[in-house]
């Protein structure tokens, strides 16, 4: 059956057409409608969101017709051959299609045609030069891309004679944690374009404005949102499936969807000044050129080779120059233009250093400064290497010694910035009114000395309450809770813009982050290797291991240990850790067994066994990782209050009519 | 509040963030840079006891052994890059992708005896694919040039390196240790 349906759907070469198509239809893109603008030609500048839509097509039938292959064990394509199995399961072979380099610069195209469709159906109400611009650029940054995809990483590559079974894939890849976390975070790193596209556009035409801010800013926020998820999602990933108890080890790749973020926020909060003073144009255009800029420079350098680490799948170095020439394009191209262009862009209103623009500028400084840090630590030891042959690396003593004094400022400004007025503001009243937040955070600062070790675990628990504690004030004093009449007090906040409440849970979400970060901090550990039915001590709990035994697994065998956590003698949980050993692949992973009760994170891993028969011994590491869950679930509370205040009718994507009658009279 | 004196404040901000960020990334640079190291390299030069490297190599084949010290798993091993061996100790449990005969990388200090006390060891996603700092080290102790073709495979290494590593850990550990091992 399955047979049948690449038949129908045409197979490989189907496929490989179809995107050569969507490059051939991304070029007209990029040229048309730029050459419509200039002249004003409204029969040029409507092609660009049929072309858009027209390219989504085409890519979404060349990726389908990859699912296809993948789907139906076609192995005579050297893509499904190298990656794929026959015994692997549907949902792996499905999702095993972006695990790989061809099948994931496919992807990222297809998101990338994806955010041009959705600018032309979304984007109805913008100035039509200004959205033929914009998809324009999107266009020829596709162009190139699809380029890349068909002349260096073909997915659709033949090979002959056809193996009989594929080589399948690394067995820590088949998690449904994974599967899902690349589409999630190229979508962060690609929807970045849109920002950038518009950057480009307001250069080409020499104008932003309050209405440039209110359009670019959604984009931005949709992205970040989805750059949040990814992050958290990897780092969810590498902490149940690798086993060490961690949860960030500042390896590259991750640095690399850190760095977008840090200046991707920084850009979210800038836009606000453009939008609602006119001011730090020329800034934000840069923050929006950077941000695309470190996400290109993140996913290709990565893949080109270039950063050593565990997640390159692809070291290819005659991909690497494609990838190379690709982004001194791009990123040269970007910044050229923005050198000439910007010194036209006028400057806009003022405000005193105490102030809300003020407070966002600091914001902005503080994620850059950070920024900084972590692009040095990154580049760092790669540029060593390239240029005195010195092979060093830099870990997490550099990043928390670095990242983390930086960051605490920010916390410090984060909770005054949403209170203090535009324009100008006084320090004082909005310190007053944050009396019971810095109640709050001086009480977190006494516990926290005396229950955790290290000064910066407890600064940060203070920062992190102090921020927490700031966000519910602000929204409690906006809508008068225990001011005014409860009924008052909700037709208050059934009239607050949701943009307003969005901020608010988006800053708590980064306390909560923070919380759960200082509070690993803390994190206890044990090694012990034991026979069956010892009792071993850690952090208030007894753990027994009652009984190792073996089981098999469909492309697996697995020994399982069952081990019982007590607390003052009661059940808390029973713990199942296993070893799993892959026979094909010469393998074998680690499964951990993790109890959560949200509080903290009871963490088992089973390791060797040594010995056997009843004097085997097996060594095992049990974690107490307290407040664990916060990180993850703190980064999906901003991504939710990014959410809300995109839902947010003040900046709903199809922007309001004002701004466009105010535009078209500017012009 | 003027043009002119915004500019300024900006330009104060942005200088004072920027210098601290620089501040702290030269501060944490004298401190907190790891250097890699082969098994020749240290014992030519051995870094002082307070400075933590990444040591790689491959694992000598048959000289991994495991004891306890109370209940705490100590595992120990030679890595070698076919000059010179070095003895790991680390306590905890090792990675699934560590095999003898293939390449590693372990962090940690080297003791006044000139053994290595390992605070993580590393083992990549890959049996088939050596640390790009590993193959470099092995490119430079001559062992195995990328000019001349793959990596051999672990079995081979397995061969080529004991006697040599044996060889050369015998004499840094001098005459006794030697006949002992």
């Amino acid at each position: 059956m399955s047979l049948m349906l690449t038949e129908k759907m045409g197979g490989p070469e189907l496929g490989n057409f179809a995107l050569a198509l969507a490059c051939c239809l991304a070029g007209a893109q990029a040229i048309l409608p730029l050459i419509g603008a200039q002249r004003r030609d409204a029969r040029l500048m409507a092609l660009a969101p049929a072309l858009a839509v027209g390219q989504l097509v085409a890519l979404a039938a060349s990726f389908l017709c990859l699912v296809g292959a993948a789907v139906s064990d076609d192995f005579s394509v050297q893509n499904v051959a190298d990656n794929s199995a026959v015994a692997k399961p549907l949902l792996y072979k499905i999702t095993g299609v972006w695990g790989n380099h061809e099948g994931s610069v496919l992807l990222w195209a297809l998101i990338l045609g994806l955010c041009g469709a959705a600018v032309a159906a979304f984007g109805r109400n913008l100035p039509s030069a200004l959205r033929a611009r914009v998809i324009a650029v999107l266009g020829g940054v596709s162009a190139g891309f699809q380029l890349f995809c068909l002349l260096t990483s073909n997915p659709f590559q033949r090979i002959w004679p056809a193996p009989m079974d594929g080589q399948g894939m690394n067995p820590l890849l088949q998690d449904p944690g994974l599967a899902f976390h690349p589409p999630i975070l190229y979508t962060g790193y690609v929807g970045f374009a849109v920002p950038f596209a518009f950057a480009i556009a307001a250069l080409i035409e020499g104008r932003v404005d309050a209405a440039w801010g209110r359009w670019v800013r959604p984009w931005a926020v949709a992205a970040w949102c989805f750059l949040t998820c990814g992050i958290a999602l990897g780092s969810w990933w590498s902490y149940y499936v690798l086993g060490w108890g961690g949860y960030w080890f500042w390896d590259p790749v991750e640095n690399a969807s850190l760095i977008p973020w840090l200046t991707g926020t920084a850009l979210v909060h800038s836009a606000i000044v453009v939008e609602k003073r006119e001011a730090l144009k020329i800034w934000t255009v840069l923050l929006a050129i950077g941000t695309f800029s470190f996400s290109l420079s993140g996913t290709f350098l990565v893949r080109s080779g270039i950063l050593n680490s565990v997640h390159a799948f692809a070291n290819d170095p005659a991909r690497g120059i494609f990838i190379l020439a690709l982004l001194a394009l791009v990123i040269g191209g970007s910044l050229a233009l923005f050198a000439v262009r910007a010194p036209m862009l006028t400057a806009g209103g003022l405000f005193a250093p105490v102030s809300r623009e003020g407070l966002l500028v600091l914001n902005n400084i503080l994620l850059c400064s950070i920024c900084a840090v972590v692009v040095t630590g990154t580049m760092y030891p790669p540029f060593m290497s390239l240029l005195f042959g010195k092979t060093i690396s830099v870990g997490k003593p550099f990043f928390d010694a670095t990242a983390a004094p930086l960051a605490i400022p920010l916390f410090a400004f984060m909770a005054i910035g949403p209170m203090a007025p535009w324009k100008r503001a006084a320090l004082w009243p909005v310190l007053r009114r944050l009396w019971w937040a810095a109640i709050a955070s001086l009480i977190a600062f006494a516990v926290a000395t005396f229950s955790m070790s290290g000064v910066l675990p407890v600064l940060a628990t203070g920062f992190a309450v102090w921020v927490i504690a700031a966000s519910i004030t602000d929204i409690t004093d906006r809508i008068g809770l225990f001011r005014l009449s409860p009924a008052q007090s909700l037709s208050r906040a059934r009239f607050l813009p949701r943009a307003a409440f969005g901020a608010a849970l988006a800053h708590a979400g980064a306390g909560i982050s923070v919380l759960g970060l200082a509070a690993m901090s803390q994190a206890q550990h044990r090694i012990v290797e034991v026979q069956t039915g010892t009792t071993e001590h850690l952090a208030g709990y007894d753990w027994t291991l009652r009984d190792v035994h073996d089981e098999p697994g469909p492309n697996y065998q697995a020994i399982v240990a069952t081990i019982d956590v007590r607390r003052h003698g009661h059940l808390v949980t029973t713990l199942r850790p296993s070893k799993r050993d892959f026979a094909s692949q010469h393998q074998t992973t680690t499964e951990v067994s993790i109890h959560t009760n949200l509080m903290s994170d009871l963490y088992g891993v089973l390791g060797d066994r040594h010995g056997s028969g009843a004097a085997a011994t097996y060594v095992l590491r049990l974690h107490y990782n307290p407040l664990a869950p916060w990180m993850w679930l703190g980064a999906l509370v901003m991504a939710i209050g990014g959410a809300l205040s995109l839902s947010d009718r003040r900046v709903r994507v199809g922007a309001p009519r004002r701004a466009r009658t105010t535009v078209a009279e500017a012009a | 509040m003027t043009r002119k004196s915004r500019r300024l404040w900006l330009v104060c901000a942005c200088v004072l963030g920027l210098g601290a960020a620089a501040g702290l990334t030269l501060n944490a640079f004298s401190s907190n840079i790891v250097f890699f190291m082969a098994p020749s390299q240290v014992r030519a030069h051995p870094p002082g006891a307070d400075r933590t490297i990444r040591l790689g190599g491959m694992v000598v084949a048959g000289s991994v052994t495991r004891t306890h010290e109370g209940e705490t798993p100590i595992a120990q091993f030679d890595v070698t890059d076919g000059q010179a061996a070095v003895r790991v100790r680390y306590a905890g449990i090792l990675p699934d992708l560590f095999r003898e005969g293939q390449s590693v990388v372990a962090v940690g200090t080297v003791g006044p005896n000139g053994a290595f006390t390992a605070s993580e060891v590393l083992a990549k996603h890959d049996e088939t694919y050596m640390p790009k700092e590993v193959a470099e080290a092995l490119r430079a102790s001559g062992k195995w040039d990328p000019k001349y073709g793959k990596a051999p495979d672990a079995a081979s290494w397995d061969t080529m390196t004991v006697k040599d590593a044996r060889h050369d850990l015998a004499a840094a550990r001098g005459p006794k240790d030697g006949q002992a091992e």
